[in-house]
């Protein structure tokens, strides 16, 4: 058993990497679509756009890794959340349809390039959103009976789960502006630091709300962060929130190229530390722990070979990719 | 469970309805892919730029396609979960590492190295970017490898345990499970029928141009180039689809049956039906026009042999026999007709007359879409001939579906028809669109930057202080054919 529990455990981090580096490729990727009408039409959107086109594609795979990843090594896991959250998962699924093809449409239709660039912000925010509001649902707690979710389709719709979508848009348009800030020149650059200091603002205030708010949602919260003895490393993720945002607040005015982008990730991880705090063990909160629905020890070994010498070839071309379109875009025309 | 037979059957249509459309995309990139290979490959061998405006041509037509394939894609890896979460907990101890491993394998490399095969063949030189093109063409058959494998394993499940929870569970051999037995017959069958596919869009191009010019010199090539595949290839799947059915009738007789329209057992000899009307409710075949011992010549290789009809097979146990029964007879029409296609074409370069023979070029035109229609026809024929199960003979379709709400069903089905119709619509639109544009000379492929900005700015520096200038040099893929339309004055500006 002990051997069965460690590669449980082993398997939980790599699904949390995969989240993780999740957010941290596809999560700017949204927030340019988040904030693509505050950039003007044209020379602004072009180069907002062509920051992203080369590697979007290579960012959304890491989406059906966390996916495909959650049905290979929680089967069980993956499901009970999908039937609750179902009609979040189509929405952000059909989001990913719209912003996906508007990459392509947009420069092949001139005459509807307004109307695809609607698509691609409004499937933006609505996949951001979708992403928020099931990180919500799963928080809040899922009805289960047997090895089924036994809940209504409209269970996971409450003022905390918009509260977390809401969260997870903010968070991703920072992403975004301060990815921006790195790739864009000119005007595009000016306009995206402006929009990175609103969006850090907002991004602080929500995450003050959800950190609020979920300590109540389940008394294993309330206990992890406010009891000793794990007060005592729970309370670490609070301080260096607030380290983090001084730093990120005082980059972004000084006009940092690299930091604010880095800092705004850091934002990310610590929040699914924090996240990390309150779930664990549990994948669906006070029903399923991991050992509840992990695959068999065969699954989890078979797969993890391949992750242990695919994952760092992926991590190297995908690496060498972002090498290749280094620099800002279209700099031909803008040094 | 709280899913009834409406919340069933909306759950099945939905997966249907998303499959299919989805299919199409790969069907043509798996195919295209390997194409922009070669074509790219003539190009760094002979020198020739009609390979490289051929490359780029179709290059603007993958980046469109590619990118339909993996948006509907992230559909489809999620809808295991969304709709058929009984299903998934219970075969996903098996099926979810073969997925994962398609994940691994291949999506992240057809990803990772596809914006460098669209918009980088200035950044990384040549040969690095043919290099890219076959990551993504080797990440496309590779993405078919593992998900053929999985799909594989729902028709011909071996090398599994069950486990006290009800799942199945990973026997010993991974290489039993990944090597199952209708795997490599499928594989081999499902491949080839994507490079037909795309054969056949590419000729049907062709012919479209040559019928309006038969001396462009790009849309000869294209078409003397798919009428070798058409020709070489047809027979090939021909062969390996017969091979494909014996497997069938070995491991799954009862969806050979309801493709053969044989509700009565033969015991000397079963005929081959051409025609038919199934009958399900009274387990009979109206109409039939047959002839007498052929499907046993084919399925058994002698004249005399019998063969089980479905009578033998207890009736909730069976497919639905018309469905099965006439997408059988669709795909192998058509796959014939393919045959017939390309051995015109042959008779037609013997004659010399491939690129002025109107009527082989409009046969070409009209063939051109077939080849989805017959990879549809053949996936139909295979899953709803494995009905009623999902995992074959041991886990029912109707024990397989989430517990949702029918409004919820329903609801998401509808949102996903009008959305595909739209969005897809819009994209098969403007994949026309390109195609009916004439291939020549200086074609530009898919970098788009707006030149009007750059031009305006007044700041644009000398190539002197500017080792990446994209404006003088050699253009390789850069520019963009809407952009030279726009005019200088460009859209919204």
């Amino acid at each position: 058993m002990s051997v069965n529990v460690d590669l449980t455990t082993v398997w939980a981090f790599v699904i949390a990497f995969a989240v993780m580096m999740y957010v941290v490729m596809d999560g700017f990727d949204l927030g340019i679509g988040i904030l693509f009408p505050a950039f003007a039409p044209g020379e602004e959107r072009d180069q907002a756009m062509n920051a992203i086109a080369p590697v979007w594609d290579g960012n959304e795979t890491w989406l059906v890794l966390g996916g495909g990843g959650l049905m290979a090594a929680f089967p069980l896991a993956y499901a009970i959340i999908l039937p609750a959250t179902y009609p979040l998962i189509v929405a952000m699924l059909l989001g990913l349809v719209f912003r996906g093809v508007a990459f392509e449409f947009r420069w092949r239709d001139p005459g509807h390039r307004a109307m695809w660039d609607f698509a691609f912000t409004a499937g933006s925010v609505i996949a951001a959103m979708a992403q928020g509001m099931i990180l919500g649902a799963l928080l809040q707690g899922i009805e289960v009976a047997g090895r089924a979710y036994s809940g209504g389709w409209l269970d996971w719709l409450t003022p905390y789960s918009v509260l977390t979508g809401i969260g997870v848009v903010a968070g991703y348009a920072l992403l975004g502006a301060t990815f921006l800030a790195i790739k864009v020149g000119g005007k595009a650059e000016d306009h995206a630091y402006r929009l990175a200091r609103i969006t850090a603002f907002a991004t602080l205030a929500l995450m003050a709300a959800v950190s609020l708010a979920t300590p109540f949602l389940v008394g294993q919260y309330w206990q992890r962060w406010f009891t000793m003895p794990s007060f005592l490393f729970a309370s670490q993720v609070p301080l260096l929130v607030v380290i983090i945002a001084f730093f990120l607040l005082r980059g972004i005015a000084r006009r940092r190229t690299y930091a604010p982008f880095v800092l705004s990730l850091a934002l990310f991880l610590l929040g699914m530390i924090g996240l990390g705090v309150s779930m664990w063990p549990h994948v669906i909160p006070q029903s399923v722990t991991i050992w509840d629905a992990a695959a068999p020890e065969r699954s989890q070994v078979f797969m993890l070979v391949g992750v242990a010498i695919i994952m760092p070839m992926i991590l190297a071309y995908t690496g060498w990719a972002y090498w290749v379109f280094r620099g800002k875009v279209d700099d031909a025309g803008y040094h | 469970m709280i899913a009834g037979d409406e919340a069933l059957l909306l759950a099945r249509i939905q997966f249907a309805f998303t499959i299919s459309f989805h299919f199409i995309f790969p069907a043509f990139s798996i195919g295209l892919a390997s194409y922009l290979a070669v074509l790219e490959g003539l190009w760094l061998k002979t020198g020739k730029p009609l390979y490289l405006d051929l490359f780029k041509y179709w290059l603007k037509v993958f980046a469109i396609a590619f990118a339909m394939g993996v948006v509907s894609g992230i559909v489809m890896s999620y809808q295991f979960g969304t709709n058929w979460s009984v299903f998934s907990d219970k075969a996903g101890p098996v099926i979810g590492p073969l997925m994962a491993y398609e994940v691994l394998t291949a999506f992240f490399l057809e990803a990772g190295f596809l914006g460098v095969m669209l918009f980088g063949m200035n950044k990384v030189g040549k040969k690095l970017h043919f290099a890219a093109t076959l990551m993504v063409a080797l990440g496309t058959a590779v993405s078919a490898f593992w998900i053929l494998s999985v799909n594989s394993w729902m028709q011909t499940p071996v090398g599994y345990e069950i486990g006290a929870n009800g799942q199945f569970l990973p026997g010993p051999s991974w290489w039993a499970i990944v090597f199952n037995p209708s795997f490599p017959y499928r594989l081999v069958h499902t491949v080839i029928a994507a490079y037909l596919t795309t054969a056949l869009v590419v000729g049907g191009v062709g012919a479209w141009h040559l019928l309006k010019d038969k001396g462009n010199a790009h849309a000869r090539k294209m078409f003397s180039m798919a009428m070798w595949m058409a020709a070489l290839v047809a027979p090939v799947q021909i062969f390996a689809g017969d091979l494909h059915g014996i497997n069938t009738l070995e491991h799954q007789p009862a969806k050979v049956m309801a493709m053969e329209g044989h509700f009565d057992s033969h015991p000397d000899g079963a005929p081959l039906y051409l025609f038919g009307i199934p009958d399900q409710a009274n387990q009979r075949l109206d109409y039939a026009i047959g002839i007498p011992r052929l499907s046993s010549l084919i399925l058994k290789h002698d004249l005399d042999a019998p063969l089980a009809g479905l009578d033998t097979v207890p009736r909730e146990d069976q497919p639905p026999v018309a469905i099965v029964f006439w997408s059988f007879r669709i795909m192998v029409g058509i796959g014939l007709a393919m045959l017939g296609l390309g051995l015109w074409s042959l008779v037609a370069r013997m004659r010399g007359r491939l690129y002025d023979w109107p009527w082989l070029h409009r046969a070409a035109l009209v063939m051109a879409p077939s080849g989805f229609v017959a990879v549809i026809a053949g996936w139909i024929t295979t899953e709803v001939g494995r009905q009623p199960f999902t995992v074959y003979g041991l886990l029912r379709t109707a024990d397989s579906v989430s517990p949702l709400a029918v409004p919820a069903v329903a609801a998401s089905l509808i949102a996903f028809v009008v959305v595909y119709f739209a969005v897809f619509g819009v994209g098969v639109w403007y994949i026309l669109r390109i195609m009916s544009s004439p291939p020549h000379a200086g074609e530009r492929g898919v970098k788009r930057t707006e030149r009007g900005p750059i031009r305006s700015a007044g700041i644009t520096p000398g190539p002197t202080q500017n080792p990446t200038a994209r404006e003088g040099g050699e253009t390789l893929i850069d520019g963009d054919g809407v952009a030279e339309r726009d005019g200088p004055t460009g859209d919204e500006r």
